[in-house]
């Protein structure tokens, strides 16, 4: 079970008040008139798919139902952090996992909340 | 190798059973291959047995990372049907049960499929019209199909509470005869023995590292543990995984991997004798011959790579078992397992040339690999064969997410396995 901290409520909530809702920070065509099939094949069903550190795009379902940002990491189940959307988060892609968790380096631009150790 | 028979095993009995061959050789891979298959599972060796078997390439290996019958083989809830609603996929699958009806025969290996039909519950007008869609369609494809009240559901699984004053009352169902279960363990260990008798050389606790491209063809795999491997072709079936293969050879999947769990209960006496599953409320559940329940769940919404699901699917799961059969409230659930499952994003497969000249793969099936496990391999093989797909194969190809041939089997059918 994850406990999520909700960067608009502020608290940290059980998983299931939450909805995950796929990769994060894809951006929508600029120029949709010229694109071809392919780009917009890549941009309509191709999504990263890491063993380790990922970005994900979540909604608050249950509580203030807005969305936001998860760096998770799909291996351990680690969360570390989430923020507002249109916030950004530098992350360190290849943490140095260990039994009891990872390290890694962050650093968190606009006013994201870091949360540590809450993985299930 | 030695064929199973009724009279050996009395044989073997005075023998104190000590003496049955080894299933499979434990071979040290070779430094060349006309065909490498990777993966293990079951997908992997019903291809690398049809192609030994069919098309007369007897210079093929398997390759797997950790032992047969070990992934998700080994971890799925063995349901075997071919209900589905357009032409490309009931086609796939029908094909993959024909080859079930006589695959204990042909292996000389007993899968213990069972055809004890399997029930899809509708709890709402809109379900009935669906499934009379589906019924209708299945029917027009020569698969066997039927439309069920609530009075008839009743009447085949007498456990379940069809009294309509439920939360989600069941109002009727689609029944297919001759769906049914089958031994995961078997099928696996079935298609290794089979496979290793016409001389396929599986090579297990081998994980592929990376693939070696040659002006833009596959050439061969690098292995952690026997380095170097060339191959005239390579076959990816690596399920949860193949988006890591691609990556090594260069291109994307549409891929994404959740996990997928399971329970069992403690054994029972025998209380159902078929399989019932029910998209709405999100359950499944039939008996295994050894009586324990075995039940099935929906894939956590994220992206997951531990082999574990998460809790709110089971409180979820439980939650629709106990609506459905209310009588196995007080049963205890033994074992709770999870499996990483690829899907895509219209829940049918890939089984597909890709980009890269000579290096195919056959992933992507999702929920529902497992009752496909015969007839994946089949069209697989004819596709490492011949370097091209065949007539079944042709519509899961790779480039439909990019030409928009969707086969739009999950909105559709709202499938769930």
């Amino acid at each position: 079970m994850f406990l999520i901290h909700c960067p608009y409520c502020g608290e940290h909530r059980e998983e299931e008040e939450f909805h995950a809702a796929g990769q994060a920070h894809l951006p929508r065509p600029l120029d949709p008139d010229s694109m071809t099939d392919e780009e917009w094949g890549h941009f309509l069903y191709y999504r990263k798919n890491p063993r380790g550190v990922h970005r994900e795009l979540w909604v608050h379902a249950a509580g203030c139902r807005k969305y936001f940002n998860i760096a998770r990491n799909t291996q351990t189940y680690e969360i570390y952090a989430t923020y507002k959307s249109g916030d950004t988060l530098e992350l360190d892609e290849n943490p140095t996992v260990t039994a009891t968790g990872s390290t890694l380096n962050m650093a968190v631009h606009g006013d994201a909340k870091v949360q540590l150790e809450q993985g299930s | 190798m030695n064929r199973f028979s009724g009279f050996g095993l009395i044989k073997q009995a005075f023998k104190h059973q000590e003496h049955w061959q080894r299933m499979w050789r434990n071979p040290t891979p070779k430094k060349h291959y006309d065909v490498i298959i990777v993966g293990g599972g079951g997908h992997g060796l019903a291809t690398a047995y049809y192609l030994a078997k069919l098309h007369d390439k007897i210079n093929i290996a398997v390759i797997e990372k950790g032992w047969i019958g070990g992934g998700n083989t080994g971890r799925n809830t063995t349901i075997v049907r071919s209900n589905y609603l357009w032409d490309e996929a009931a086609h796939l699958y029908e094909h993959a049960m024909q080859l079930w009806e006589g695959l204990s025969q042909d292996l000389n290996y007993n899968v213990m499929f069972s055809q004890r039909g399997v029930m899809n519950l509708g709890h709402n007008l809109q379900d009935m019209r669906d499934i009379n869609r589906r019924v209708n369609a299945n029917r027009l494809n020569g698969i066997d199909g039927e439309v069920l009240d609530a009075q008839q559901c009743q009447e085949i699984v007498p456990i379940m509470d069809c009294s309509g004053s439920t939360r989600y009352p069941i109002l009727g169902a689609s029944w297919q005869p001759r769906a049914g279960v089958a031994r995961h363990d078997a099928v696996a260990w079935g298609y290794a023995r089979g496979a290793d008798s016409y001389g396929v050389d599986i090579i297990q606790q081998t994980e592929v590292t990376d693939i070696v491209i040659e002006d833009g063809a596959a050439t061969g795999v690098v292995t952690a543990q026997h380095g170097v491997i060339k191959a005239g072709r390579i076959g990816c079936v690596t399920a949860g995984n193949s988006g890591v293969l691609a990556g090594y050879a260069g291109f994307e999947l549409p891929i994404e991997s959740h996990p997928l769990q399971a329970y069992v209960s403690e054994p029972i006496k025998p209380i159902l004798d078929t399989v019932v599953m029910s998209n709405a409320v999100h359950g499944y559940m039939s008996q295994s011959d050894k009586g324990d329940l075995v039940i099935g769940a929906g894939i956590d919404g994220y992206v997951g790579y531990g082999q574990r699901g998460s809790f709110p699917v089971i409180e979820h799961t439980m939650q629709a078992i106990i609506e459905l059969f209310p009588v196995v409230s007080r049963v205890h659930m033994n074992r709770q397992w999870g499996g990483i499952v690829d899907t895509t994003p219209d829940a049918c497969p890939i089984i597909s040339k890709t980009p890269v000249e000579n290096l195919f793969f056959n992933c992507g099936w999702g929920t529902g690999g497992f009752k496909a496990t015969p007839g994946s391999g089949h069209v697989f093989a004819d596709m490492l064969a011949t370097g091209e797909p065949n007539q079944l194969s042709k519509a899961f190809n790779y480039w439909r997410f990019q030409d928009g041939s969707l086969i739009d089997e999950h909105g559709a059918a709202g499938v769930a396995h």
